[in-house]
C-alpha cells in the first residue's frame, strides 16, 4: 500500500472516534402541543432527549398507549457498541500500519455487516417497542401499532415521528468513503503497474 | 367615526358650558381625542396569533394587592402574579410554603394595596432580573423573580404608616426606597394623643440595600424627617444618580380633615436626599440603633417553606446641623409625582393643586447648596430658595397634574387628573406642545422603557380611574381602564383602550427580550431542595408523628401516588406534600380535598407544595387534580378515609391495586 493510502486508512479508522462524541441517530416527534419540539438522540452508548427532559416526557406520553418506557439500562447494545467501534478503530489502524489490502477489505466488509446488523437490530427494537403494548393501556386504538419508522417519517396518532441519521453518522459515512477511496486508489495503482509490466 | 364627532362636540359643550371661564383659564384649550384612523390603529396593536408582543407591561394591582402582567402593544393579559394578597387560584398564601410570606409584625395579613412596581436596574437601565413592588397599607416591599414570575421575598418596613413613596430602585439597584405616607410616632407602639402630632409624630425615609447577586433586601437605614406626608419618590439618574427625591404634602402638619387643613400652604417640599452621603454617615457611626419589630420573609433555598426572619432593630439617621445630606426644595402645591428626566438634570413635580408644573434643575440645586442659598431650615434640614432651584414652570398644564415620564427625545408627558388628559411638554421651552384626552381621570402614566436613562419611548400607557361608558357596562363597580398611545410621532395618538385588573397605580414596561431569555420553563427536580420533596416516585409514603400526618405524594400524568390512603383520624393535622414530578414546560398539576378549609394548590413542574388539612368529620374524602393536565385528567383522583379520633384503623397507602 502506498503511504498516502495508509494515511487515508488511518484517518478512516480515526474518524469513527467521532461516534464517541456525537449521536448517530435522531427521532424527531412533532405534535401540536409541542411547539418547542420533542425527540431523542441515539448515541453508541446512550439514548438521550433532544432537550434535557424529553425522554421523561416521551415515556409519560407513551404510557397512555401502553408502550414500554425507554431507559438506557434496558439496552445491551449500549454496553456493546463502544467496544465494537473501539475494535473497528484498532482494526483499521492495524490495517493501515501493516498496509494490508486484505485487512482493509475485511474492515470494510465488517463495517457493512455491522451496519446492517445495527439497522436490523434497530428495526427489531422498533417493532417490539411499537407492537408489544401493555394490556392495561388507557388508550387503545383498534388496529393501531406504534412502530417508529426505520428511516423517514410516519404519523402515529397525533405525533409525526421522523427517524434520521444524525451527526455521528457523518463520521461513519466519511470513514467508509476514505476506506473505499483507499481500495479504489490502490486498485488503480495495481492496474497501472499491471499495464506497465 | 361618528362617535368621535359627538364626543368632540360633547367635550366642547362641557368646555364652554360647565367649567366655563375658570376651567379654561386653568386648563387652557380642551384636549383632542387624537384617535388615528381605526384601521391604522388596529394594525399598530395587532399581534398575530402565535406572535409575541414587543414589551412586557407590569401593572400594579392597587387594591387587589397583586401585580398583573400584560403584553404591549396588544394589551394581551398574560398573568396575575400574587404578591400581597392570598390567591386561591394558585394557592399563594394558602400553601404552607407561601403562608410565611404574608406574615408581619401584626400577624398574618391576607391583603394589601400594591402601588408602584419598579424593575431592577443596571447602569440606569431596567435589567429585567427582579421587580419590586410596595404594599401601602401594612408597609412592605416585595421582590418578584422574573425568571419564574413568582414572589420570592417580602420585607416589612418599621416606623412607617402607608408605604407609598416606594418601591423605586437606584441606578445600579443599590437601594430600593420606601417612605411613610402617614407620619406616626416612630418609637415602637407609642400610645399618645393624636393631637400630639407635631411633637410625637415623625416621618421615616427608608433605604433598603439590595444584594447585587440575589436581589435580596436588607433594611439599610431610615432617615427621620418632620411629620409630613411623604407621597412619591424617584431615584436620580446620571448626574443625579447619588440622590433620591421624595415629594411631601401636609407640611401644615394636619392630623384631621387633611382635605382642607393640608391644602393651605402655597408650597410644600421635595426632599432631596444624597443617599451615598447618608450611607457614609451611617457607616461612620452617625446612625442610631432603635428597637423595632419587623418581618423579613424569604426562601432559604430554591424551594421549601418561606421563613420569617424577625428583626428587632433598625438603624436611624436623624439629620444634624452641618451633615448636608438632605435638603428641602419648596414646591407648589401638595405635589404628587417627583420625576427625574433621563439625563438626571430635571426634577418635575406634579403639584396636584398647582396651576403650573414646576421643574427644578439638579445642577442649579447643587449650585444653590454650594452658595448656601437657604430660606431657612426645618429640623436641621436646609430649605433651598425656590428661585434658586427652579428651571422653569410649565404653564397651562391642565387641572391636577400628577405624574410625569420622559421620552428621551426632549419631551415630558404629564398625567392630569381633574381635566382628564395627558399633556406633552418640551424640556427646552417648558411649553405644552400637545395634549390628549384620557378616559377618565388619569392617575399615573408610564412610557415603555420609562424611568430609565434610555427610555424606549414607543408607547405610553395611561392608567385611569373610572371606565364609565368605555366598555360594555358591568354594574356599579367596573374595572379600571388603561389606554395605549403611540408617542413615536409629534402628536400623541390613541391606539387602544382596555380594562385592567385591580386598580393599577403605576406600571412599567420593558423590552420583552430582556426577560424572555431568562424565563424558566420548569423547576429542575435535581435542584428541588424542599425538605418534604418526593424525589423518586417510588418513595411515596404516609408518615404519622402523633397527630401530625405527612403524605408524601407525587403526581405525573395522570395519577397521584399514593391515591388510596386509610388510617387518618379526626383531629389529625394532615400535610399533603405534593411534588409534581413532570419536567415538561407548563404541565401543571393541582390538588383539592373535599371539605378542606383551604384553597386548591397548583404545583408547577418540578415543584413541591403543601396543602394543610384538618379533617373534622369521619368519612371518605375524594381528592382530585384541579388542573386539566392530560387526556385522563378526569381519572386523576384518589380517596382518603378518615376514621374516628379513637379508631385503630392502621395507616396504609396504595396505588394501582384494585
Ligand atoms: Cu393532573
Amino acid at each position: 500500500m502506498k503511504t498516502e493510502s495508509r494515511i487515508a486508512m488511518g484517518l478512516a479508522a480515526m474518524l469513527l472516534a467521532g461516534l464517541f462524541y456525537f449521536p448517530f441517530w435522531t427521532i424527531d416527534m412533532s405534535a401540536p402541543q409541542y411547539p418547542e419540539g420533542i425527540g431523542m438522540y441515539i448515541h453508541i452508548d446512550d439514548v438521550t432527549g433532544h432537550k434535557r427532559h424529553d425522554l421523561q416526557s416521551i415515556n409519560t406520553l407513551n404510557h397512555y398507549i401502553g408502550m414500554a418506557e425507554i431507559h438506557r439500562e434496558d439496552f445491551w447494545e449500549f454496553d456493546v457498541m463502544p467496544w465494537v467501534i473501539g475494535f473497528l478503530i484498532v482494526f483499521g489502524l492495524i490495517a493501515a500500519a501493516i498496509g494490508s489490502m486484505k485487512l482493509v477489505i475485511t474492515w470494510i466488509i465488517l463495517m457493512v455487516i455491522l451496519g446492517v446488523a445495527g439497522l436490523v437490530d434497530f428495526y427489531l427494537w422498533g417493532h417490539e417497542y411499537g407492537n408489544n403494548l401493555s394490556p392495561d393501556a388507557p388508550i387503545k386504538v383498534p388496529g393501531m401499532t406504534y412502530q417508529p419508522p426505520l428511516i423517514g417519517c410516519k404519523q402515529l396518532l397525533n405525533i409525526n415521528a421522523c427517524s434520521w441519521p444524525y451527526t455521528g453518522s457523518i463520521f461513519i459515512g466519511l470513514s467508509m468513503l476514505f476506506a473505499g477511496g483507499v481500495i479504489w486508489y490502490e486498485n488503480k495503482f495495481i492496474n497501472k503497474s499491471d499495464e506497465d509490466s | 367615526m361618528k362617535k368621535d364627532k359627538t364626543q368632540k362636540l360633547r367635550s366642547l359643550f362641557v368646555g364652554i358650558g360647565l367649567i366655563a371661564a375658570a376651567g379654561l383659564i386653568l386648563a387652557g384649550c380642551p384636549s383632542q381625542q387624537g384617535m388615528m384612523d381605526t384601521r391604522e390603529a388596529a394594525q399598530k396593536v395587532y399581534v398575530a396569533p402565535g406572535e409575541h408582543d414587543e414589551y412586557y407591561g407590569f401593572f400594579s394591582g392597587g387594591y387587589s394587592g397583586q401585580l398583573s402582567v400584560w403584553g404591549l402593544p396588544s394589551g394581551r393579559f398574560l398573568k396575575v402574579i400574587p404578591v400581597f394578597s392570598q390567591d386561591p387560584e394558585t394557592g399563594y398564601g394558602y400553601s404552607e410554603e407561601t403562608k410565611p410570606l404574608l406574615q408581619t409584625s401584626y400577624g398574618f395579613i391576607p391583603w394589601d394595596d400594591s402601588h408602584h412596581p419598579h424593575i431592577s436596574q443596571t447602569n440606569g437601565d431596567a435589567d429585567g432580573r427582579w421587580i419590586y413592588i410596595n404594599a401601602n397599607n401594612t408597609p412592605r416591599i416585595a421582590r418578584i423573580d422574573l425568571q419564574t414570575f413568582e414572589t420570592k421575598e417580602i420585607l416589612e418596613l418599621p416606623n412607617t404608616g402607608g408605604n407609598h413613596a416606594s418601591s423605586f430602585v437606584t441606578s445600579n439597584s443599590e437601594y430600593v426606597i420606601g417612605a411613610t405616607r402617614f407620619s406616626i410616632p416612630y418609637e415602637m407602639d407609642l400610645d399618645v394623643p393624636i393631637d400630639s402630632y407635631s411633637e410625637e409624630f415623625r416621618g421615616a425615609l427608608s433605604f433598603i440595600e439590595l444584594d447585587p447577586e440575589t436581589g435580596m433586601m436588607n433594611m439599610g437605614f431610615q432617615i427621620i424627617v418632620p411629620p409630613y406626608n411623604y407621597d412619591l419618590g424617584r431615584a436620580g439618574k446620571g448626574v443625579s444618580e447619588d440622590w433620591v427625591f421624595f415629594t411631601t404634602y401636609n407640611t401644615e402638619e394636619a392630623h384631621t380633615m387633611l382635605e382642607v387643613n393640608a391644602s393651605r400652604n402655597d408650597k410644600d417640599y421635595i426632599a432631596a436626599v444624597n443617599w451615598r452621603r447618608a450611607a457614609e454617615l451611617v457607616s461612620n457611626g452617625h446612625g442610631e440603633t432603635m428597637s423595632a419589630e419587623y418581618y423579613h420573609n424569604y426562601y432559604e433555598g430554591n424551594q421549601g417553606f418561606a421563613i420569617n426572619d424577625v428583626k428587632d432593630q433598625v438603624t436611624v439617621l436623624t439629620p444634624e446641623d452641618g451633615q448636608e445630606f438632605i435638603y428641602f426644595l419648596p414646591t407648589p402645591k401638595s405635589p404628587h409625582g417627583v420625576d427625574i428626566d433621563p439625563t438626571g438634570e430635571y426634577i418635575a413635580a406634579g403639584g396636584k393643586l398647582a396651576t403650573v408644573i414646576p421643574v427644578h434643575s439638579f445642577s442649579r440645586m447643587i449650585e444653590a447648596i454650594e452658595n448656601r442659598d437657604f430660606e431657612g431650615n426645618v429640623e436641621n434640614i436646609p430649605i433651598l430658595s425656590y428661585d434658586a432651584t427652579i428651571a422653569g414652570e410649565v404653564e397651562n398644564p391642565g387641572l391636577g397634574p400628577l405624574h410625569t415620564e420622559f421620552d428621551g427625545r426632549g419631551y415630558a408627558y404629564t398625567s392630569v387628573y381633574i381635566s382628564s388628559e395627558i399633556v406633552k411638554w418640551s424640556l427646552e421651552t417648558f411649553e405644552v406642545v400637545d395634549r390628549i384626552d384620557a378616559y377618565y381621570s388619569i392617575g399615573h402614566l408610564m412610557i415603555t422603557g420609562g424611568d430609565t436613562k434610555n427610555p424606549d419611548a414607543r408607547y405610553l400607557v395611561g392608567l385611569t380611574k373610572t371606565a364609565k361608558d368605555r366598555y360594555l357596562p358591568t354594574g356599579p363597580k367596573q374595572n379600571h381602564p388603561a389606554q395605549l398611545y403611540d408617542i413615536s410621532g409629534d402628536r400623541m395618538e390613541l391606539l387602544l383602550d382596555f380594562p385592567t385588573i385591580g386598580e393599577p397605580h403605576y406600571a412599567q414596561a420593558i423590552r420583552a427580550d430582556k426577560i424572555t431569555q431568562n424565563v424558566k420553563q420548569i423547576y429542575e427536580m435535581e435542584e428541588n431542595d424542599h425538605p418534604h420533596a418526593l424525589l423518586r416516585i417510588a418513595d411515596n409514603r404516609v408518615e404519622r408523628d402523633g397527630d401530625v400526618v405527612r403524605i408524601y405524594m407525587g403526581s405525573t400524568r395522570s395519577h397521584f401516588r399514593p391515591d388510596n390512603i386509610e388510617g387518618i383520624r379526626v383531629g389529625d393535622t394532615v400535610y399533603i406534600h405534593l411534588t409534581n414530578l413532570e419536567q415538561e414546560w407548563d404541565v401543571v398539576h393541582g390538588i383539592a380535598v373535599k371539605g378542606a378549609q383551604n384553597s386548591e394548590i397548583l404545583v408547577a413542574p418540578g415543584q413541591t407544595k403543601t396543602l394543610k388539612w384538618e379533617p373534622t368529620r369521619t368519612g371518605i374524602y375524594p381528592f382530585y387534580c384541579t388542573a386539566f393536565c392530560s387526556a385522563l385528567h378526569q381519572e386523576m383522583q384518589g380517596y382518603i378515609r378518615v376514621s374516628a379520633a379513637d379508631s385503630d384503623v392502621s395507616l396504609v397507602w396504595r396505588t394501582g391495586t384494585n
